[in-house]
């Protein structure tokens, strides 16, 4: 064990420990963000079931808990079948970027009392941005593979998240003006008397809506309806490719929940500042409200039709970004004069 | 007017969350543990095929050929000759299962109740030829489901 201390206190181990450490941490976050996707999985196929009448997986492992794994397992011994005319190289550097955008706004999100990998004082505009970067994953997809029909699915899809991300960013300078900082530990540190729920509740609905137009989500599904364009930009897509593809979009689910309990649902807060609650550690109450949004975005999923494509872009256009611009003329006014 | 506040206070959609919530957490699930539990099937389940035999062991079939001729997949093959006795048997009688429609169409037209379509569905085979029922399988098959066979056939017949 000489050995161990003697390269503990030694003068070079201090100068770069701290890239050692930010190097364990960033594994650490994608790790656990890869598990809570596989997971993820389960859940909806488990809650799809129930609202069918049906039991979701229970034969692999307990209560189908190994599914997710034997799924992983699958797709990366399938072969990646490149199309015969695609471009090679944006083929398969497409997932890699969708994937890629998917986790880097993870640097930002915190999950409890100070727990963030990196507290930026823009952290809002870096989430805004990176969702923006998710757009060109989806229309290199569809572009490179060289087929019509995912051609349409990545012409839709991009247009409907460009659409919707205006109404979204007009709601977070809604929630921003009760703030005023950017940072995120600060935007749930302003709730600890009220959640923004209460007080914004109008925004808090369509702020959740929007979470589902940006995820390609039911009602929002044109993109990748799976009975009309069989999975849109997908379509050509599979094996290792497909996973990525199928991670990055359930990561970006977490991702957009997050968001919304951070900037609505307070977050690491407890519901009441009593004192049993507050020995909760605050990560737990982070994931209980994370898990209760994701169990509202798989039922929005498993009951609702889909909007055809013109009712799409009339909703994000004509209703929502009205009604975002007129609640937030209404919540400036009542901030600076009430 | 109504419209508009029932968009607005997105009615529509919490009574769909009610009508999930009823289904998830107040009925039970339909599931049946496969292959440890298995599915009622009703007596006129059309299922492997079999030739049948008289009581005192003689085959029933005869040979009429209104099996092959009014099979709609036609994957009934007949070849037949003038037995040792006399009597008119079939020598070749094949059933082509992987192209079987399961229609049931040549038990109906069987004048002997020879050619029955039995209850049994669990006879995966691993490839294609053992799904090729020739005249001695579908014999066999008729020995082994007989009690079956017989059964359905007498809860079945008022109605036929």
């Amino acid at each position: 064990m000489e050995w161990f201390y003697n390269i503990i206190n030694s003068g070079w181990f201090n100068l770069i420990w701290p890239f050692i450490f930010l190097v364990i941490k960033v594994l650490v976050i994608i790790v656990v963000i890869l598990l809570c996707v596989a997971y993820l999985t389960w859940l909806e196929r488990k809650i799809h079931a129930a609202v069918h009448l049906r039991k979701g997986p229970n034969v692999n492992g307990m209560f189908g808990l190994l599914q997710p794994i034997f799924d992983g397992v699958k797709l990366l011994l399938k072969e990646i079948i490149i199309p015969d005319r695609a471009n090679k190289l944006i083929f398969l550097m497409a997932p890699v970027l969708s994937f890629v955008t998917a986790i880097a706004a993870w640097a930002v999100i915190p999950i409890g009392n100070h727990l963030v990998f990196s507290d930026i004082n823009v952290g809002i505009l870096y989430l805004m941005a990176i969702s923006s970067l998710g757009v060109y994953g989806i229309m290199m997809a569809g572009w490179s593979s060289n087929s019509n029909y995912a051609m349409l699915g990545s012409i839709r899809s991009s247009a409907q998240i460009i659409s919707y991300e205006l109404s979204m960013g007009v709601l977070i300078a809604t929630v921003i003006l009760n703030v005023g900082s950017f940072n995120l530990s600060d935007i749930v540190m302003a709730q600890e008397h009220c959640w923004f729920i209460f007080k914004l509740l109008p925004a808090a609905v369509l702020f959740f809506i929007i979470t589902l137009a940006e995820t390609n989500r039911l009602p929002f599904d044109l993109p990748e309806a799976e009975a009309e364009l069989v999975s849109g930009y997908n379509v050509e897509y599979s094996g290792f490719a497909f996973a990525l593809f199928f991670l990055g979009e359930y990561a970006n689910m977490i991702l957009m929940s997050s968001i919304t309990t951070i900037l609505f649902l307070g977050g690491w807060l407890p519901i009441l500042n009593i004192g049993i609650l507050n020995y909760i550690p605050g990560i737990v109450w982070f994931v209980v409200k994370v898990i209760i949004l994701l169990s509202l975005m798989i039922l929005m999923r498993s009951i609702l039709p889909r909007y055809r494509y013109d009712q799409l872009m009339k909703l994000g256009w004509k209703w929502y970004l009205p009604i975002s611009c007129g609640f937030f003329v209404i919540v400036a006014f009542c901030l600076r004069f009430l | 007017m109504i419209h508009y506040i029932k968009t607005f206070l997105l009615i529509d959609i919490l009574i769909g969350l009610k009508l999930a919530f009823k289904y998830m957490f107040t009925k039970r699930t339909v599931t049946v543990n496969y292959p440890f539990a298995k599915a009622n099937h009703s007596v006129r389940f059309k299922g492997e095929h079999a030739l049948r035999r008289y009581d005192n062991g003689e085959e029933r079939c005869i040979a009429c050929r209104l099996c092959e001729v009014i099979c709609p997949a036609q994957v009934i093959t007949i070849e037949s000759e003038p037995r040792a006795d006399g009597s008119r048997r079939t020598t070749r009688y094949d059933i082509d299962l992987s192209r079987c429609i399961f229609c049931g169409l040549c038990e109906e037209a069987c004048p002997v109740d020879a050619i029955v379509e039995g209850p049994n569905m669990e006879y995966a085979a691993e490839n294609r030829n053992e799904l090729l029922y020739n005249k001695e399988k579908l014999l066999q098959n008729g020995d082994m489901w007989e009690a079956f066979l017989r059964k359905r056939l007498e809860i079945d017949a008022p109605y036929r």
